[in-house]
């Protein structure tokens, strides 16, 4: 019996094989997008595990020197003899690559391809050339000398060998710019100030330091490929609902001759899992694809956004393949759930005819208005009272689901309106019918719904970011020059030197430091008007500037303010003093939180800090000439030298870059939501010539019924843009009021830009026209005898 | 006797209160015999035909086919039954779209686990079907697609074959000789026909004959 039943179930696919398609495109689809962002971010996120378990960042607790030069070997060895289980490392760049030394002997467990894996040779690793082992486009990249050993585990653009070896390449004999400390130390060592005062100890973290930076763009990506999942979900479901209303009649004959109900459902259910699992593999090939052709984008914008170092090439990933059949599967299941539940229920002798979808509207249409009330009220209150990043995600989650409820019926009720009001007779058949036509599109349109609401909102944030983000570099970067000296000894000759010939030099020093239990950088300015001019202050005491000059006051950004809840008033104790906060200042993009205070102030606190980078205010004139004698004069080399325009044209490529990616998945997102359309109306189609054949009997010919077709699905179309642009706008303002804020400390004004909406509408447009016009053209061409087919009682 | 049925009951709830659609109703046939039950629309002769054939449960009394009590099975219990002893013979064909007719007429013995090739040949043969094997229902008349059903219905020799108005879609010289091929291969077969019907002709080809009227039998018809 069960291989009958199959067969049967399966000769519905073959005879239809449009509406198999569109199941699998849309399921394939829907995984691809899902998958391929998630691939992304596995990459990266393995890009920035590889870097963390290679260069021992996060995971073990380090020593260096206060002053961040380097140490010698004469530090490490008195560490040794005192009982320290330390080990050193040394890195440095050359032609591009990032070198890192390790000595094997000392080293913990688990740093790089120190633990002797295939290729390696310990003996070769220690004596004479010495090997190197990283990725092969960095080893590519090194001078002959070592010998290679390709390592794809190595983090990307970095290559690990001996620290001999690395100090002879990097030309610093004897230097040490790190100790790793082993995690079980003799409990006899002595202090470490006894032996080494001038080195510090930085506690190991949980996590990675760049993977904490870049979570803010993950998050995003993140976002997106769940929306993207969500509008192939709609798809999904609209073909599985589709199907299973077609085969109703079918699943009743099968009953009625004997296949009992709970064989069916698991047939039904194989069925399906089986159509999953081959959409699952084709999306998690195209997701590959999407992915690879990304990736490049994406690596960009994270080196230059975080100087995190990503492979610009995708590994096809054996959990990335689990992953995606898991979504693919549980997406389905999700799609097919109240398929399955009207199947459950189905009355074995109900009229066999296919019941047409507007009959089952009104009863769920009641519930449907209800859930999305309850919804759309749930996500009022969580607008207002949201604190936290779960009640931002639960007050998108209301918002979009809630609208994506309401919109078949606030279409109803306008085409309602339409049909009221309008007085030929043609004119009212079109209303009334595309009324008819709105549960088996309701879908589709939510997909689009959700699609253009996405774009709106998301488009909205990163414009305002850009703008915001725009503003602030100006704010910021508003010294024309930038020079970095090699060492100490250096930064003070520079800054004699330049002392003359330029209006102001602004040191840029910074210390670590802990205000009320959050990780913050102490920042020690020199007290000039280019900050008082320039940096906007969102809340102040009157004459911050002038306290803050007195060296007793400090401003804060605004991250540290509400994630410690410190205002404009408070005290906070820094290094044995207190210092009273005279205002916050908006640091966007900046993951911790941030104290600027006066030059003198920070010295006080900070004496051993040396500052070796410089602000250099001078009028732009003068710029080209003053590069051209530091270069002559001073033999600093020109990437020691970076001029303001350099930094924001910089800066803005990787924004543009960012937005190439954004771009990217808001088409692919459009364009999935007008695949749904179009599958929708393709498959509507069969159902709909026994509505459309009374009006070409009565004279509409097909090309006016083709023509009108085309006609509703743009205004449909229209229609849901309107309802789509206030939805993005408020997810735009939920992104950027709460979401961000939540995640990130800093909020974003929000900025609107009516052309991009106005520009969104119309590939929206098109693309809904695009998606009818195969339909239209079908229904333009059906035989008269298909049309006279609905008359006869041998349909 | 093949079917029992005693003192049947079903109450459907409507808008206007419960509905009473079948009073006591008490009949019997045996192997081999056929039964015309005739009755106007909404005198309960379909809903009499769906407790019999286990797609519905009736509310009391009893129904014995075949030695067995409907009243003792679940749902499984029912399909059963519906599976391997009685055949039904629905007004709207109920093919199933996407199976060729070949697949079509041999479904219910498959699925039955008594498929035959030779019968569903045969049954093909009888009722002129051949030349129609590879193709779909929907090329096929309202005609020929009732004699599809008929082959499906008898491809398991079924004990008891149910007919709810199998010719009402058809005109009346195809509805005599679908009815007539029936009728002939339901005695070849030895088993029990019940057939609903609105036609005082076609009933009056049946060896007895019982009209339902308000639920009740009202009696034998001459």
């Amino acid at each position: 019996m069960t291989r009958t039943v199959f067969s049967a179930l399966l000769s519905h696919w073959w005879r239809n094989p449009l509406q198999l398609f569109t199941l699998l495109a849309g399921l394939a689809l829907a995984t691809a997008l899902w998958s391929g962002v998630q691939a992304i971010n596995a990459e990266a996120a393995a890009s920035y595990d590889a870097a963390a378990a290679t260069l021992g960042e996060g995971s073990y607790d380090q020593l260096t020197r206060s002053d961040g030069q380097p140490m010698d070997q004469a530090t490490y060895v008195a560490l040794r003899r005192a009982g320290w289980l330390v080990s050193p490392v040394v890195e440095g760049r050359l032609d591009g690559v990032r070198i890192v030394g390790l000595d094997p002997l000392t080293a913990p467990g688990g740093l790089g391809p120190v633990e002797v894996t295939e290729g390696a040779d310990i003996g070769q690793f220690l004596s004479g050339q010495g090997q190197v082992f990283g990725r092969a486009d960095a080893l590519a990249a090194l001078p002959d000398g070592p010998a290679q050993v390709d390592s794809p585990d190595v983090a990307p653009g970095t290559v690990i060998t001996d620290i001999g070896v690395a100090q002879r390449l990097l030309d610093r004999p004897g230097q040490i710019d790190r100790l790793i400390v082993a995690p079980v130390q003799p409990v006899t060592q002595a202090p470490l100030d006894t032996i080494a005062p001038d080195l510090t100890r930085q506690v190991a973290q949980s996590g990675s330091d760049v993977g904490r930076l870049t979570d803010s763009f993950h998050l995003n990506l993140t976002a997106f490929g769940l929306l993207s999942f969500a509008v192939g979900i709609f798809i999904v479901n609209g073909a599985i609902g589709l199907a299973f209303e077609q085969r109703r009649p079918v699943v009743r004959t099968l009953r009625a001759l004997g296949v009992p109900l709970r064989r069916l459902m698991v047939l039904m259910a194989a069925e399906l899992a089986v159509l999953a699992l081959v959409a699952g593999a084709v999306g998690v090939a195209l997701g590959y694809v999407v992915a690879s052709l990304l990736l490049p984008d994406v690596a960009a914008t994270l080196q230059g956004l975080y100087g995190a170092t990503v492979s610009g090439e995708l590994q096809l990933r054996p959990s990335w393949w689990l992953s995606g059949l898991g979504v693919a599967l549980g997406g389905t299941a999700m799609a097919a759930a109240a398929a399955f539940w009207r199947l459950a229920h189905l009355p074995l002798l109900a009229g066999a005819a296919p019941r047409a979808l507007t009959m089952a509207a009104g009863r769920s249409a009641r519930v449907q208005g209800a859930l999305a009330a309850v919804l759309l009220v749930a996500a009022g209150v969580l607008a207002l009272t949201a604190g936290s990043l779960t009640a931002g995600f639960a007050l998108l989650a209301t918002l979009l689901i809630g609208a994506a409820l309401a919109l078949p019926l606030i279409l109803d009720r306008v085409l309602a309106l339409a049909e009221r009001l309008s007085t030929g007779v043609r004119a009212r058949w079109f209303w009334a019918d595309t009324r008819q036509q709105l549960p088996g599109l309701s879908l589709a349109l939510a997909a689009l719904l959700l699609a253009m609401a996405a774009n709106v909102g998301v488009s909205t944030m990163v414009s305002s970011f850009r703008l915001t983000f725009t503003g602030f570099l100006d704010q910021r970067l508003a010294s024309e020059l930038y020079v970095t000296a090699e060492d100490a000894a250096q930064a003070d000759a520079l800054q004699t030197w330049l002392a003359p010939r330029v209006r102001a030099v602004l040191p840029i020093q910074s210390a670590p430091a802990e205000v009320a239990g959050l990780p913050t950088e102490v920042f020690g300015a020199r007290d000039d008007a280019t900050y008082r001019d320039n940096w906007a202050l969102l809340s102040s005491s009157p004459d911050a500037w002038d306290a803050v000059a007195g060296g007793t006051a400090i401003l804060i950004n605004e991250q540290l303010s509400r994630r410690s809840g410190l205002a404009v008033g408070d005290v906070v104790p820094l290094v044995g003093r207190d210092f009273t906060i005279v205002g916050v200042y908006g640091d966007y993009g900046n993951p911790i939180g941030q104290v600027f205070m006066t030059e003198d102030a920070f010295l006080t606190l900070y004496p051993d800090v040396t500052p070796l980078q410089f602000g250099l205010r001078l009028p732009s004139a003068g710029v080209p000439a003053l590069q051209q004698a530091l270069a002559d004069d001073v033999g600093l080399p020109p990437t020691a030298v970076i001029d303001q325009a350099g930094i924001k044209q910089f800066s803005l490529d990787v924004f543009n870059r960012t937005f190439t990616v954004t771009t990217a998945l808001n088409i692919l997102t459009l364009t999935v939501a007008g695949f749904a359309i179009l599958m929708s109306l393709l498959t509507l189609a069969a159902l709909r010539v026994p509505q459309l054949a009374p009006a070409w009997a009565m004279g509409l010919t097909r090309r006016e019924l083709g023509l009108l077709e085309l006609i509703r699905a743009v205004l449909l179309a229209v229609l849901t843009a309107a309802v789509a642009l206030p939805l993005g706008l408020a997810l735009a303002w939920a992104l950027l009021a709460i979401v961000n804020v939540a995640a990130f400390g800093w909020r974003l004004p929000m900025f609107l830009f009516p052309l991009d909406y106005l520009r969104l509408g119309g590939f929206a447009l098109v693309a809904a026209a695009l998606a009818a016009l195969w339909p239209a053209w079908r229904l333009a061409r059906t035989p008269p005898a298909d049309l006279l087919k609905v008359f006869s009682n041998e349909r | 006797m093949l079917l029992t049925v005693t003192d049947l009951r079903k109450t459907y709830a409507t808008a206007d209160g419960p509905f009473d659609v079948l009073r006591g109703v008490d009949l019997t046939l045996d192997a081999g015999e056929t039964l015309a039950l005739t009755g106007e629309s909404g005198s309960g002769k379909s809903t009499l035909l769906h407790l019999i054939g286990g797609l519905d449960a009736p509310d009391g009394g009893r129904i014995v086919l075949d030695g067995t009590d409907l009243a003792t099975l679940d749902d499984t219990g029912r399909a059963a039954v519906r599976r391997g002893t009685v055949g039904v013979v629905f007004q709207q064909f109920n093919l199933i779209p996407s199976l060729k007719i070949a697949d079509n007429i041999a479904f219910q013995a498959r699925l039955a686990g008594r498929y035959d090739a030779a019968w569903c040949q045969t049954l093909a043969d009888r009722m002129g079907l051949v030349s129609q094997l590879n193709k779909y229902p929907e090329q096929l008349s309202g005609g020929q697609q009732q004699r599809v059903a008929i082959a499906r219905t008898l491809a398991p020799r079924p004990k008891l074959v149910l007919a709810d108005e199998p010719t009402g879609n058809l005109d009346e010289a195809t509805a005599a000789n679908v009815l007539a091929l029936m009728l002939e291969l339901v005695a070849d077969t030895g088993a029990g026909l019940l057939m609903v019907t609105h036609s005082d002709r076609l009933a009056g080809q049946m060896q007895h004959r019982l009209h339902l009227a308000l639920g009740q039998i009202a009696g034998p018809v001459a």
